[in-house]
């Protein structure tokens, strides 16, 4: 598995890195950690004449949290995520989801923006995001421009962002209430089967916000509105979560693979949802 | 200081049979020193790799090489019409077909070898193969084995109007021989007769050894001496080297075949492949050496691919639950070329074991091998020619009798294993079990995992279930299996015509040392540690000072391998029968020394004493060296044997596995609470690799279990060529395994070593897939086919109506 | 394409090779450095036989272009130990039998490495999770898990010790 030839271009700022993505277009994608990339190189699944090597750019780097916002930069790695603990204080969904992507050596160089601007929908992180109602800051020659997680997909590798965009950063508040990222994989290193992540907050016993999203049971993310409105005014007890997932089943439309048909996925999706409500309730 | 030594601590200081001895080879191992097939780089060596068929089954219309060849840096573009003249545009198989070395006009499966690139390097090679213009006129394809059996279809045209086989008459174009054994009308008779029969059919599915090192080759074609040396990944180098004669011309003398260090072999390295043809070809062509190593999406779609069994079982039973009937049939799908690696008289390698571990009077065995558009192969990945498969199946039968019965599946095993007097036991199906306590293993096995107990707590789990109380249920895995392995006596075994003997030849130095060189080859297994323990045993030598070498075919002695558990039967005896020459002529010299008759001196450990005057002595140490600077009147100079050892009979290493799981019903995942394996290998020559064998195997067995396979679609496209999908077990994925043993000396082995590397991925496999059948036993479950991943337990559960 | 002087840090010792920039790092560790410790297994980042330490990560090297390590100080296999001086990994490995074939061990051993660094005291568990980005087709893990502990626990003894 060898890949085709490039051009290898490690710009140290911003400038540099839309200004190669600027002159040679489509020609050009970049590169965060590499490892759904590289592969796919290897494979010569993505035929890349110019690879853009994010790595020096200092400006897409680390976790802020300030004024109840948490912003990350899009090259902080998965590792990075599972680490902070400040992080962890804040948000604490991320570390649980992190810890069921892929493996070790691959978190240490995975990144966030990489897991939410490459589109593939067995990525965990933009179901997340769209759990999260995060936000993405894309910075082209027009400058940037921020768009919500929940708009930024339109189909498998398609998104919001323009070819000559870079996403840099990621925003969302920080999180109350209770949380959870349910996973069902084959192995280790597997894309989900399904994936699930919930926030719910509660006042006096009443689910005052919920938010479900679901992750490579489409094409894209999945944000259940349904599910939530459902879930929204409730207690979340039994009747009120399987309501809340048979709503989100609505929403959802998996494909047969080697994981399994899609009778099965969807009956599964509803065991992960019904799981990720009942957890994340708990910790309400 | 000799006085202040004991006896005890002379054994002690040999560090011979029965002793954990640390591993010699780990040294380099772990400090990445070992020379694997792709660490081994020539001066001038070029790079070869593969144009490979997208299509399952095509014509060739045309190739074009031109944008290739003009790439800078390629060298050669060799296709079937430059290998016609050298007539290795296709070679024989091991299992008396033959297949192609690169696609001779059409393609039969997808990944097959079309072309093969010679580059300056990996690179430049890499992008030739994308600049090779390959015209295609696709065909049907067909993927079922029995729909091949009714297809127009023909997928070998080279073979139609031949409608005798290597094995015997074919009976359709796609059909490649049957083989029976056994007594069928009998067998019928007594099923149609019997108080019970259970009958099933169940797919043992494809799926492949996948070591964690590929394939690959080094070929070095010296012009000026007429010399090749041909360094790969080889379990199997003596008869590469024969293969390599035979097909190339170039007399054997002038061939060296080396396999150097081989990252696991399972089975996967025993088979000749296109690209170790290719680079020997090329190497020749060119006049300097070429590296051909296979990445790993090649490994899965295109070397050997294991199981592939379609079997229908008929087992038959008094009301008392006593078998008197076993019938099976196979449908044996064998992909595009008939590549088995199986003794020559055995086309279905050792399935006639199915019988198993149990006294049946009567069986009957037919296997049907056919073609279909698929990968060639059928090693036996981690076992004994087909045993897994013939393991499988009886232990299939005998839970789906149970439930006929409405027995306890341990309890029927009980009434019906072959009893400790009955051996020698003769099978209904041509074996000769050599030793064997089954009840007694079986008993050990179920005690210590409270099989009551478990039994109980699995009533009460189901018990909740119907209430509502719990989605989860329990199952209990038995498995009792019985290996042939050593293969085996020349009589009747063969490989190309080689007899499966195998071989040792021992050298003591005049210092006490020694090098013992072998007819096999070491994946893993640890040889370089264990043969020198079998030595040190025999001759008295320190194991620490004896040097194992093996894989080299201008040093070692010729012997057929590392493959189907046969080092520890065949190599093992003959190393301990060339210990025993060194010792007969040690027991003479010694003799000479001490000045008294052979017969008055006798070994005791590490020295010859005179019988009744243990205070006279000579060490082996003392021994050697005379050996070399005496003038000893009748007795040759030097201390020297060899022996090539042609095994009386194969040996049958037992085993007693129980497996408990609990399993999601609602998401199909499981959990493997507990794993107890009690092994019987005869003589236990080092517990501790022992125990890694059997923790390895577990996690094979694991795997193949519970979702390895490798699947088509209806197109034939692979859809498991990488370990994104195929399923390799990682730390989280395994448990904790509980081994125990019972000793049953094999007593024809000349130490009772019966072999034990495959034993517990043949009593694995069935005893996974028994748990997770049994939890399902007590809501109307007969059988579910493997592999066991999410969905297909999902699918179980779904069609007992659990999900409503 | 433009062919570049990459400048690493190996094991210690100061590298600098000329690579395209397609060259993987794996190949260049192995094939212009000699570093033929690390392997090459399933070339799509699962198996974790190539695995080397890049700036105190556990990286799969097969997954990584030379270029990228261009200033990176790397630690391989063969810059964990010396043969009068094993690391307490590769003594544990051989002392528990946690390999077989080898082929595994050197990413198993540059893995185990990293983890004991960030984790000083594993659990069996955190272990298992920890060494999950490396498959051994021999051991079963078993041994490998118990290797591991045992190092740790000789490793924190010793720092005991000389405290």
């Amino acid at each position: 598995m060898i890949p085709s030839q490039f051009e290898y271009h490690r710009p140290a700022d911003m400038a540099g890195a839309l200004a190669v993505l600027a002159e040679h277009g489509d020609d050009a994608r970049v590169l965060a950690g590499g490892h759904s990339l590289i592969p796919m190189m290897k494979l010569r699944m993505a035929d890349v004449p110019h690879l853009i090597d994010l790595q020096d750019i200092e400006a897409l780097k680390g976790i802020k949290i300030a004024g109840g916002q948490i912003t990350i930069g899009a090259m902080t790695t998965q590792h990075e995520l599972i680490a902070d603990t400040a992080l962890h204080a804040a948000a604490p969904i991320i570390r649980e989801a992190s810890l069921q992507i892929a493996d070790p050596q691959v978190r240490y160089m995975g990144t966030i923006g990489g897991n939410v601007a490459n589109g593939d929908p067995g990525n965990d992180m933009p179901g997340l995001m769209q759990c999260l109602d995060a936000q993405f800051t894309l910075e082209g020659a027009e400058g940037k421009r921020t768009v919500p997680a929940r708009d930024f997909y339109e189909a498998a590798y398609m998104t919001e962002r323009d070819d000559e965009e870079i996403l840099t950063q990621i925003s969302f508040a920080v999180q109350q209430g209770g949380y959870a990222y349910e996973k069902q994989k084959r192995k280790i290193g597997d894309y989900a089967t399904a994936a699930c992540a919930v926030s719910i907050t509660k006042e006096n016993g009443t689910v005052t916000a919920a938010s479900v999203a679901m992750t490579n049971l489409s094409d894209t993310p999945v944000f259940s509105e349904a599910a939530n409105a459902v879930l929204v005014g409730t207690s979340c007890d039994t009747a009120d979560i399987k309501a809340a997932v048979a709503a989100a089943l609505e929403d959802i439309d998996p494909t047969e693979d080697n994981r399994g048909p899609v009778a099965f996925k969807k009956h599964v999706a509803g065991i992960i949802i019904k799981r990720a409500i009942e957890r994340a309730a708990s910790r309400a | 200081m000799k006085d202040e030594v004991t006896r005890d601590e002379r054994v002690a200081n040999l560090k011979g049979l029965g002793c954990s001895r640390k591993r010699v080879e780990d040294a380099r191992f772990t400090q990445g020193k070992g020379n694997y097939i792709d660490d081994i780089s020539l001066p001038g060596m070029l790079h070869g790799d593969f144009v490979r068929s997208p299509y399952a089954h095509a014509r060739i219309k045309s190739i074009n090489i031109d944008a290739a060849m003009a790439l800078d840096g390629v060298t050669a573009v060799l296709t079937a019409k430059d290998l016609e003249p050298l007539s290795l545009h296709w070679m024989p198989t091991l299992a008396g077909d033959k297949q192609m070395v690169l696609a001779d006009g059409k393609v039969l499966f997808q990944g097959q070898e079309v072309a093969f690139v010679v580059a300056r390097d990996r690179y430049i090679a890499a992008d030739a193969v994308e600049l090779v213009e390959v015209e295609y006129e696709e065909l049907p394809v067909v993927v079922d084995p029995f729909k091949a059996l009714e297809s127009d279809v023909v997928l070998r045209e080279d073979l139609e109007g031949q409608t005798e086989g290597a094995h015997g008459p074919r009976k359709h174009h796609n059909h490649i021989f049957t083989w029976e054994v056994g007594e069928e009308e009998a067998t019928n008779a007594v099923i149609d007769d019997a108080d019970v029969v259970a009958e099933e059919t169940m797919y043992y599915h494809r799926t492949h050894p996948c070591p964690l090192e590929p394939c690959g080759s080094v070929a070095s074609m010296d012009k000026v001496n007429g010399k090749l040396t041909l360094y790969g990944t080889f379990q199997a180098p003596h008869v590469v080297r024969t293969v390599a004669s035979l097909l190339s011309g170039i007399e054997e003398h002038n061939i060296r075949v080396v396999s150097p260090d081989i990252g696991g072999g399972f089975g996967n390295k025993v088979g000749v492949y296109p690209g170790y043809i290719c680079s020997i070809v090329a190497s020749i062509v060119t006049g300097v050496p070429v590296k051909w190593v296979e990445d790993r999406m090649e490994n899965l779609m295109s070397t050997a691919f294991a199981r592939d069994y379609w079997m229908t079982g008929k087992i038959s039973a008094t009301k008392e639950g006593k078998i008197t009937g076993l019938h099976c049939h196979v449908t044996a799908d064998h992909g595009a070329f008939d590549a088995c690696a199986d003794p020559t008289k055995y086309p279905a390698g050792f399935m006639n074991i199915c019988t198993g571990s149990y006294d049946i009077p009567t069986a009957y065995l037919a296997v049907d091998g056919v073609y279909t558009n698929k990968a060639p192969g059928g090693v036996s990945y981690r076992c004994s020619f087909r045993v897994t498969e013939a393991v499988y199946f009886i232990e299939r039968m005998i839970e789906v009798l149970a439930i006929e019965l409405d027995m306890d599946p341990a309890e029927l095993r009980r009434i019906n294993f072959i009893k400790k007097e009955q051996f020698p036991y003769q099978s209904a199906l041509g074996w000769e079990y050599d030793s064997g306590d089954y009840h007694t293993a079986w008993d050990k096995a179920l005690k210590a995992v409270d099989y009551a107990g478990l039994r109980a707590e699995q009533a009460e789990r189901v018990a909740a279930f119907k209430r509502g109380e719990t989605r989860t249920l329990m199952g209990i895995g038995l498995s009792f299996f019985t290996e042939i392995v050593g293969a085996g006596p020349v009589k009747n075994c063969d490989i190309l015509g080689m007899g499966m003997f195998d071989s040792c030849e021992i050298r003591i130095h005049p210092t006490g040392s020694a090098i013992a060189r072998l007819g096999t080859i070491s994946q893993g297994q640890g040889h370089a540690t264990t043969f020198a323990q079998i030595l040190a045993s025999e001759i008295g030598i320190p194991a620490d000072s004896i040097t194992i070498e093996e894989g080299d075919t201008d040093t070692a002695p010729y012997g057929l391998g590392t493959y189907g558990s046969r080092s520890t039967p065949v190599a093992g005896a003959a190393t301990a029968m060339a210990g025993r020459k060194i010792r007969a002529k040690a027991q003479m010299i010694a003799a000479y020394l001490l000045e008294v008759h052979d017969d008055d001196v006798e070994f005791d450990v590490d020295r010859f004493v005179v019988k009744g005057a243990p205070e006279r002595f000579k060490t082996m140490g003392e021994i050697a060296y005379a050996a070399y600077n005496q003038a000893i009147p009748g007795i040759e100079p030097g201390l020297e044997a060899v022996s090539y050892y042609d095994p009386p009979n194969m040996t049958y290493p037992f085993g007693a596995y129980v497996c408990v799981m609990d399993i999601d019903v609602d998401t199909g995942v499981t959990d493997i609470r507990r794993f107890y394996a009690l092994d019987d290998c005869g003589t236990r020559i080092n517990p501790m690799v022992i125990e890694g064998q059997i923790h390895g195997g577990l996690t094979e067995a694991l795997a193949v279990a519970m979702g390895q396979e490798i699947a088509y679609d209806d197109m034939g496209n692979v859809k498991t060529a990488t370990l994104m999908d195929f399923f390799l077990p990682t730390a989280w994925e395994v448990p904790n395994y509980e081994t125990d043993h019972t000793v049953t000396p094999s007593p024809h082995h000349p130490i009772g070593a019966k072999g034990v590397g495959e034993s517990p991925h043949v009593g694995g496999v069935p005893c996974f897939s028994n748990a997770v059948q049994d939890a399902f036993r007590p809501f109307g479950l007969r059988h579910t086919n493997m592999p066991h991943d999410h969905w297909r337990i999902w699918q179980a559960a779904n069609s007992l109506g659990l999900h409503d | 394409m433009t062919k570049q002087i990459i400048k690493m840090t190996v094991n210690g010792e100061v590298q600098e090779v000329i690579a395209e920039p397609r060259e993987l790092l794996i190949y260049v560790l192995r094939e212009k450095l000699g570093m033929t410790g690390p392997h090459v297994g399933c070339e799509t980042s699962h198996c974790g036989a190539c695995t080397v330490d890049i700036d105190g990560k556990s990286v799969k090297s097969c997954t990584m272009f030379a270029a990228q390590a261009q200033g990176a100080e790397i630690t391989t296999i063969e810059g964990l130990g010396s043969p009068d001086a094993l690391h307490v990994l590769q003594e544990s490995f051989k002392e528990h039998h946690g390999l077989q074939c080898g082929y595994c061990t050197p990413g198993m051993i540059t893995r185990a490495h990293r983890l004991l660094e960030e984790n000083p005291d594993p659990t069996e568990e955190d272990v298992r999770i920890g060494m999950a980005g490396n498959i051994c087709r021999c051991t079963g893990y078993q041994n490998i898990v118990k290797s591991i502990l045992s190092a740790a626990a000789e490793m924190n003894a010793s720092k005991e010790a000389a405290q």
